[in-house]
């Protein structure tokens, strides 16, 4: 029976196997930011273990950085001294940082890929969920626990058992104004929030083929959304031109050498996935959520559904929002365009595309937080930061900002914030502050109009 | 780590389906840099309300309900991968939490710091979430040699699946640290020679 993309990438890594236990994987790639490395460098300190491979280790801060003034010191004390620590324990065990205000700072997802960190057929973890992000280069990528964080420091491997295998297929052509982002959040609408428990998933089909490598990253960002620890997409010549001549990319007849590697990582084509899912790209539409969970997703043109559940109730009740309710012509004040899963370049272009000759609504905040120093260079060179500056947006400085709202980003008590970003938890961008998930698209357009609008009937 | 074989002990009952990482321990306390300490803000903003008062109406602040396991709804620990989570659920006091399903990194994270988490059946789950619900002097007991849970003199109990390996590190009190550094040739071995 032929392998899949995960098997082949997974089965090359494997160091051993205990027997009637888990498999030691080797990891190629550890990438660390300030907030979930402290404590495992604590522990290797207190234990007196050396970090095993520091030039595999890649350090970033962004989860609690400031987006503004970055050239001066970081005013919270806390915050201040979890950077200082990053710093010192990069130093200490000569791991590469790339700290506050470097070329090269940046969202550890969007960063890394940026770099070539990032490349097809390799395993790579970080202490953050969202390192799911990386699969779309056909790498396994996951997000791990402070106590593995310290393992990988410790032996540049981990204790894993064999997640199963899924594939999500989507074909068609897709809609007018439908973005990566609502294909994501369509399939979580469909699927739910735990569908991917246990699994590592696989995007098939002709519109993931299609996409740009941003693309894939907002899709492949999202997985962990649905349960799966990693998505993965087949590595292609999109692939091998984004990772081309990038700083850490392969350079030469090494690159050459690779690409006919990577060559061979797609999935077989008599190879068997525990669970299949397809859908028909015809049928997304730009997509919204309302509750407080990414599964709770709605065509942008539909209505809130019903359902008994009493968490459903819950959740709906934080949301202020009422069962058969239709969210356009909601009134919202804030809206985010950021995070690691909508916060690269072509966002960037997508919202500047539509925000150009228009201004944004009065009632309206609207941040815009690039993923890295050099989308925020691309922003500035292409012109766009002069649209948004015209329309009345702030473009701030790279972060993962008010994504989880650790920083001074917070969306303020009751209000409502239509946001680029990967998660609509109850409070997640700031206390008692409402999410509604959404495309840099519908985004922009919310922050033009001041209230949620049908996006698809303006665009036909 | 600290070991585990057995527990007696009552329960506190969560009835809320995917509590995400976020609602264990909100993100403005991350910035800690020890694993200690974390039980104080843990379910912060259903614990209290945005000015500091106590919400009453939250059931870790129900004086009926107290023990060291928590019971609690289908899909626990969705979300971040902050380990942050389990810190605070085991600095809270709290030695097993019982659901029936749990997300994979959390469940990884809790066996990794010697929190217990117990995946039962949905049906399972409903009867005891309604008898602890009912009557909070409900005694559980949690065997994991024999993998089993039960309400004390009654007849409800189920077993419950644990990875070997993870049960044994359980038990013994090990980690995983341990059992990789005794690897390391096998690993320098494996870079010698990987294919890719």
């Amino acid at each position: 029976m032929g392998k899949t993309l995960f098997d082949k990438v997974w089965d090359s890594h494997v160091v051993s196997t205990i027997e009637n236990g888990p498999q030691i994987l080797y990891i190629d790639k550890h990438l660390i930011h300030e907030v979930t490395s402290p404590q495992a460098f604590n522990e290797l300190e207190d234990r007196g273990i050396p970090v095993f491979r520091p030039n595999q280790i890649v350090a970033t801060a962004d989860h609690n950085t400031p987006t503004l003034h970055q050239d001066q010191p970081i005013k919270d004390e806390l915050s201040r001294k979890q950077l200082e620590q990053l710093s010192e324990n990069c130093k200490k065990n000569s791991i590469t940082l790339y700290e506050l205000g470097h070329k090269y700072n940046g969202i550890v997802h969007v960063m890394a890929p940026e770099l070539g960190v990032t490349q097809p057929g390799i395993t790579m973890v970080c202490g953050d969920s969202h390192t799911s992000t990386h699969g779309a280069f056909g790498a396994i990528a996951f997000g791990i626990g402070t106590s593995q964080v310290a393992q990988v420091f410790a032996s540049q491997c981990l204790l894993l058992t064999k997640p199963k295998s899924l594939r999500v297929t989507v074909n068609g052509k897709l809609r007018n104004g439908v973005l990566p982002k609502d294909v994501i959040l369509y399939i979580i609408s469909k699927l739910g929030t735990n569908s991917g428990t246990g699994y590592f998933c696989e995007y098939a089909g002709n519109v993931f083929e299609d996409m740009s490598m941003e693309g894939r990253m907002t899709v492949c960002n999202m997985s962990i959304e649905m349960g799966a620890r990693g998505g993965m997409i087949a590595p292609d010549e999109t692939t091998f031109e984004y990772v081309k001549g990038r700083e850490f990319a392969p350079k030469g007849e090494e690159f050459d050498k690779k690409v006919a590697y990577w060559k061979t990582l797609p999935t077989d084509s008599d190879a068997k996935f525990d669970k299949e899912y397809s859908f028909d790209a015809e049928d997304i539409e730009p997509m919204i959520t309302y509750g407080t969970n990414p599964g709770m997703g709605i065509k942008i043109s539909e209505t809130i559904p019903v359902d008994e559940n009493p968490s459903f109730k819950k959740s709906l009740a934080y949301m202020n929002f009422e069962v058969g309710e239709s969210l356009i012509n909601k009134p919202i004040n804030f809206v985010f365009i950021g995070s690691c899963t909508n916060s690269r370049i072509e966002d960037f272009r997508v919202a500047a595309n539509y925000i150009k000759g228009k201004k944004k609504a009065a009632n309206v905040t609207a941040w815009l937080v690039p993923g890295s120093k050099q989308v925020e260079t691309q922003i500035i060179e292409e012109g766009l930061k002069s649209i948004f500056d015209e329309a009345g947006f702030e473009l701030r400085q790279p972060g993962c900002s008010a994504c989880l709202a650790m920083n001074d980003d917070k969306i303020p008590q009751g209000e409502y914030c239509v946001s680029t970003s990967n998660r609509n938890f109850e409070g997640r961008q700031g206390q008692g502050s409402r999410t509604i998930l959404a495309s840099p698209l519908v985004a922009a357009a919310t922050a033009v109009e001041g209230k949620i609008i049908d996006i698809s009937k303006q665009l036909n | 780590m600290e070991k585990f074989t057995t527990l007696q002990s009552r329960a506190i009952p969560l009835h809320i389906e995917n509590v995400d990482t976020d609602q264990i321990i909100p993100a403005r306390f991350l910035k800690a840099t020890d694993r200690k300490g974390f039980g104080d803000n843990v379910f912060r903003d259903w614990r209290y309300h945005k000015d500091g008062t106590i919400n009453t109406d939250f059931v870790l602040n129900d004086s009926k309900y107290s023990g060291s396991i928590l019971v609690a709804g289908d899909n626990f620990g969705c979300g971040s991968s902050r380990e942050h989570a389990a810190w605070a659920i085991t600095d809270f006091g709290f030695k097993v939490v019982v659901s029936s399903f749990f997300a994979d990194i959390f469940k990884g994270n809790a066996l990794n710091n010697g929190l217990l988490p117990v995946q039962v059946s949905l049906a399972f789950l409903s009867d005891l979430m309604q008898r602890v619900v009912s009557n909070p002097e409900t005694e559980l007991v949690v065997d994991l040699e024999k993998q089993i849970i039960s309400v004390k003199d009654s007849e409800l109990s189920e077993n419950f699946e644990i990875d070997a390996y993870k049960k044994t590190c359980m038990i013994n009190g090990y980690d995983d640290i341990d059992y990789l550094i005794n690897n390391k040739e096998q690993i320098e071995a494996f870079e010698a020679q990987k294919i890719y």
